[in-house]
């Protein structure tokens, strides 16, 4: 089109264009310095740890070298060479396998759940009572209950964990779709977008970062949850072993299991964020 | 395009009244309007005076209580793509880039891909975003927003643009020059314009009439022909004697309420 509006490409841009990397960022310490940052507190919390439980004859609590050498052993073997040695693996893949998949469960229901309960005022107003009384009760309390419907062993756990997971992807989903800005209804109808063509084209990506939202507090639920739900008598994972140490007195092995829990949850967190910063990029909250 | 008696747009009789807590609200009575194809109308008046309201009926978004609103002689029942409508705050999809935005009538409209492709990137040319053309709204300042707004009902192929105070929230600068580039596409596409603000000025820079509303109820007052050749000067004598007799219009009726 010749007739272009010179005026406007000509305009100084004062748009704000997505944030360049910080001028020094190349140097060495400056890279560094937040992970630097990260590590000062967890590092006096070893030493604390370590003057308060080294050398003492009965700590209840092993100091932190203790708990090192456990978890090589429990990883790799070769130190105390017992029932716990060179097991990690089996017992991560068997959490990771629980977390992810009670976590699959509770997306599959509470997504689509979610998203009627936030468009349609029928379903809302059937379903939300119940679910607001339901909620508050613990994963905890649930364990009992769970044992019998689902026996003992993997079921009861897959359903501990999606039921902590599945309360905050619910809640972020339903608030996510009921607080689309209307406008932009109003936009899309106007360009010819309506009824329920709009539940695709205007509802789903408007809610989408309340519901990421919703899926990263509901990961991190299902790790919160892991050990509860490996009390169902499941052998292996990350709770059940720390639940098995407990009983035999094995400290270290149940310290053990929290630190890897934590580094598993965080890491899982990361991946999310990661990928949430990709698909979510025209967010100003999340780019 | 249609010419003659034949108005694009009619309201008749247009009346709309709603319930705030209880109490009823009258915010247009009687409003008489016939738009002319190609033509230029700006709404003027203060808050409260129903020229959103006018504005909103004839997009659809609501009803009137009483009268009729008419389109080419039928009744308007609802939102529809030959009515485009720029608002004051943008109201793009954050989600979609420059182009997709300005592609998302046609293209929900069924319109096949190539098609679209090629009507967002002359509609794109068209408002000068080529260079932003990928980029998402957060990261446009208000006028560039406000471009993609105005591309986007034009790509839908509306005939009739309603634009509720479009360049309210902009500085000076941006919004004499988007002034600039809307009379230019306007008097290129032979659009039809209806254009609510509360800027004096504006209006009599734009309209080929102004349409004075004033509240409490909100009706259509006065009608200002505007006889003053395009381009217009905003310093020249004439300019300013129609801005006076506007402005002592608009005042009388304030003053009036007040008392």
């Amino acid at each position: 089109m010749s007739l272009t509006l010179e005026t406007a490409s000509a305009a100084p841009v004062t748009a704000a264009l997505p944030e360049a990397a910080p001028i020094s960022s190349s140097s060495l310490f400056s890279r560094l310095r937040n992970p630097l940052l990260a590590v000062i507190f967890p590092g006096a919390m070893v030493i604390v740890w370590h003057l308060a439980t080294y050398g003492q004859k009965y700590s209840l609590i092993p100091p932190p070298s203790d708990v090192a050498l456990a978890l090589w052993d429990l990883a790799f073997g070769g130190i105390n060479d017992d029932a716990y040695s060179k097991t990690l693996h089996i017992h991560l893949l068997a959490s990771l396998s629980r977390v992810y998949g009670g976590f699959a469960i509770a997306l599959s229901v509470a997504l689509p759940l979610g998203l009627l309960i936030g468009r349609i005022a029928l379903i809302r107003r059937v379903l939300d009572p119940t679910l607001q009384v339901l909620r508050p009760i613990p994963v905890t309390a649930w364990l009992p209950l769970a044992m019998i419907m689902f026996g003992l062993g993997p079921r009861s756990a897959f359903f501990l964990v999606c039921l902590g997971a599945f309360y905050p992807i619910l809640i972020n989903t339903i608030f996510g779709v009921r607080t689309v800005d209307q406008r932009l209804f109003e936009a899309a109808s106007m360009l010819g977008c309506q009824g329920t063509a709009q539940f695709f084209r205007v509802v789903l990506p408007a809610s989408l970062p309340a519901i990421f939202t919703g899926l990263r507090l509901g990961l991190g639920f299902a790790w919160v949850v892991i050990v509860v739900g490996e009390m169902t008598g499941v052998q292996t994972g990350l709770g059940a072993i720390i639940m098995e140490a407990r009983q035999l007195s094995r400290t270290e092995i149940v310290i053990c299991g929290m630190v890897v829990i934590g580094v598993a949850g965080f890491i899982s967190d990361r991946i999310v964020v990661v990928l949430g910063k990709r698909l979510l990029r025209w967010s100003p909250s999340f780019a | 395009m249609r010419e003659g008696a034949n108005p694009i747009l009619a309201l008749r009789g247009v009346s709309k009244q709603f319930e705030l807590q209880g109490e009823r609200i009258e915010a247009l009575r009687d409003a008489n309007l016939r738009v002319r194809p190609g033509e230029f109308v700006c709404l003027i008046g203060a808050s409260g005076c129903g020229k959103s309201t006018l504005l909103r009926i004839v997009a659809g978004f609501e009803t009137a209580t009483r009268g009729q609103a008419l389109m080419w002689d039928r009744p308007i029942t609802g939102p529809g793509p030959e009515r485009g409508m720029v608002f004051q705050d943008y109201g793009l999809f954050p989600w979609l880039t420059v182009r997709a935005n300005i592609g998302f009538g046609p293209s929900a409209r069924g319109r096949p891909a190539q098609e679209v492709k090629e009507t967002v990137e002359r509609f794109i040319t068209m408002v000068g975003l080529q260079r932003f053309a990928d980029a998402y709204p957060h990261q446009l300042s208000g006028g560039m927003k406000q471009r993609v707004a105005i591309a986007r009902v034009l790509a839908n192929e509306a005939e009739i643009v309603l634009m509720d105070e479009p360049f309210g929230a902009l500085d000076a600068m941006t919004r004499e020059r988007l002034q600039d580039e809307l009379l230019e596409i306007w008097q290129r596409t032979r659009l039809t314009v209806l254009f609510v603000t509360h800027s004096i000025e504006e209006a009599i820079f734009l309209g080929d009439r102004i349409m004075v509303m004033s509240p409490g109820p909100g009706r259509i007052d006065t009608e200002f022909p505007v006889d003053l050749p395009r381009p217009r000067d905003v310093v020249a004598a004439d300019f300013n004697d129609l801005r006076r007799e506007l402005s002592l219009k608009l005042h009388s009726d304030h003053a009036r309420k007040a008392a």
